[in-house]
């Protein structure tokens, strides 16, 4: 048994929120998974597969039903309710404020409106809205500081624009949450 | 508390700007006031300033009114305990840097000669000395912010009203200016409201204050019931 624990990426819990809405197969998962969070590279099969059989293994899902000619492709997979509370507790954790976080929250804030409802993405939204301002703050205080060196200064710059482009984001999206205000679960 | 207010209400005609505001600022505090367009954000900094009379509510000024005081009551508490700075076009442009500078000691009835040595002196600390005799038309947009800034800290204001102060710079150049701002804001203990919509520019407050349709936004982000449509 690999020590990985399923649950540590952001794939796994997307998949585990997908599943919130009931039992699917893995081509149906992937398909899912690309239309919400769109990227460069769509999610691979096998990575799919993959992550499907630590979530089983963990626990976290179970194999529902299987079509006759077997194999994983034609197996239905159900989240079970060791696996919901572990999809909670990943939306509700608070994200370390640091660059290039923006992808974890956009998968926690697509799948918080997916299974959860606007209240609780708002909850979240304004949860880790703070830990970013907080952030945001000390890093503007160490690159003011009297006599911060350059390679400081340049340091907290990279932080704090990136910061402030999550910020952006998670103000638009409340706004957005805010605006469609009981039509979001799809 | 340096300065109050207490259930501010201001309408332009039939809009509605600030619809019930109350917040204090503790003396040395920076407080950045953020929200989206249009929430009311310059309606309240030009009501604190005494700027602009609410409709109703109160200002206060280590507790004494100014939303009632006369208008060259008002003029003159601008002239000394507090500055003002606008994100542009506050530089008299026919005048020179040191001369726009001096302007605010002069009406206050500094002599001419010891109006400009302060002047110069606050050039010099926001780093545009060499810019004394130069017409605002004749330097740039970050540089001129800077001798609108010295213009507004000459008189050594207890309270700077900086609205979208860095609004119209790049992003290097609106760094120099708030780096500037909130340095000699904390040296001289001043108290400082910045309106901004930046989040970048926030970070260099103490505390932050977020409006929504004229009304502070308890959750800090999050909606007013209008908002949520509920
Ligand atoms: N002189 C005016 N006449 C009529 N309506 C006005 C006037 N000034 C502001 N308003 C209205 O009052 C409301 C608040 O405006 P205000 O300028 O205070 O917003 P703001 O938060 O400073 O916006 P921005 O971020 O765009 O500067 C808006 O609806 C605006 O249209
Ligand atoms: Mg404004």
């Amino acid at each position: 048994m690999s020590a990985t624990p399923a649950a540590g990426s952001t794939t796994a819990h997307v998949l585990l929120g997908l599943l919130a809405a009931g039992p699917r197969h893995g081509y149906e998962l992937k398909r899912a998974h690309d239309e919400r969070l769109p990227r460069a590279k769509p999610l691979a099969y096998g990575q799919v597969y993959a992550t499907l059989g630590r979530l089983q293994r963990d626990g976290l899902v179970t194999a529902v039903g299987q079509d006759q000619a077997g194999g994983p492709e034609r197996t239905s997979y159900a989240l079970t309710p060791a696996g919901r509370a572990q999809l909670d507790s990943w939306l509700e954790r608070i994200e370390t404020p640091a660059p290039y976080v923006t992808s974890t929250l956009l998968a926690k804030v697509a799948v918080a409106l997916l299974v959860a409802d606007a209240d609780k993405a708002r909850t979240y939204l304004v949860a880790q809205r703070r830990a970013h301002v907080e952030r945001l703050r000390e890093l503007t205080a160490v690159k003011t500081a009297p006599g911060a060196d350059l390679g400081a200064v340049i340091a907290a710059d990279f932080a704090i624009v990136h910061l402030d482009a999550d910020l952006r984001w998670l103000q638009t999206t409340l706004e957005r949450v805010a605006n469609t205000h009981g039509e979001v679960r799809s | 508390m340096i300065l109050q207010a207490r259930g501010l209400v201001r309408s332009y005609g039939a809009t509605p700007a600030l619809r019930g505001v109350t917040l204090g600022l503790a003396e040395g505090e920076i407080l950045a006031v953020t929200g989206p367009s249009g929430c009311g954000k310059s309606t309240l900094i030009h009501c604190l300033a005494g700027i602009l009379r609410p409709d109703a509510g109160e200002v206060l000024y280590l507790g004494q009114r100014v939303d009632t005081l006369s208008e060259a009551a008002r003029s003159k508490l601008r002239r000394g305990a507090f500055g003002v700075l606008f994100q542009f076009g506050q530089l008299v442009a026919e005048l020179t840097a040191a001369e726009n500078v001096a302007l605010p000691l002069m009406l206050a009835g500094t002599g001419r000669r010891e109006a400009r040595t302060a002047a110069l002196s606050w050039l010099e600390r926001l780093g545009v000395a060499e810019l004394a005799d130069q017409r605002p038309g004749e330097v740039s947009g970050g540089q001129q912010q800077r001798v609108a800034l010295a213009r507004a800290l000459v008189t050594e204001p207890r309270v700077l009203f900086a609205d979208e102060p860095t609004g119209a710079l790049d992003t290097l150049a609106g760094e120099q200016v708030l780096g500037h701002l909130v340095r000699l804001a904390r040296e001289q203990g001043t108290t400082v409201v910045l309106v901004t919509h930046e989040p970048r520019i926030a970070g260099y407050a103490d505390r932050e204050l977020t409006l929504r349709d004229g009304v502070i936004d308890a959750t800090g982000m999050g909606l007013t019931d209008k908002a949520v449509g509920a």
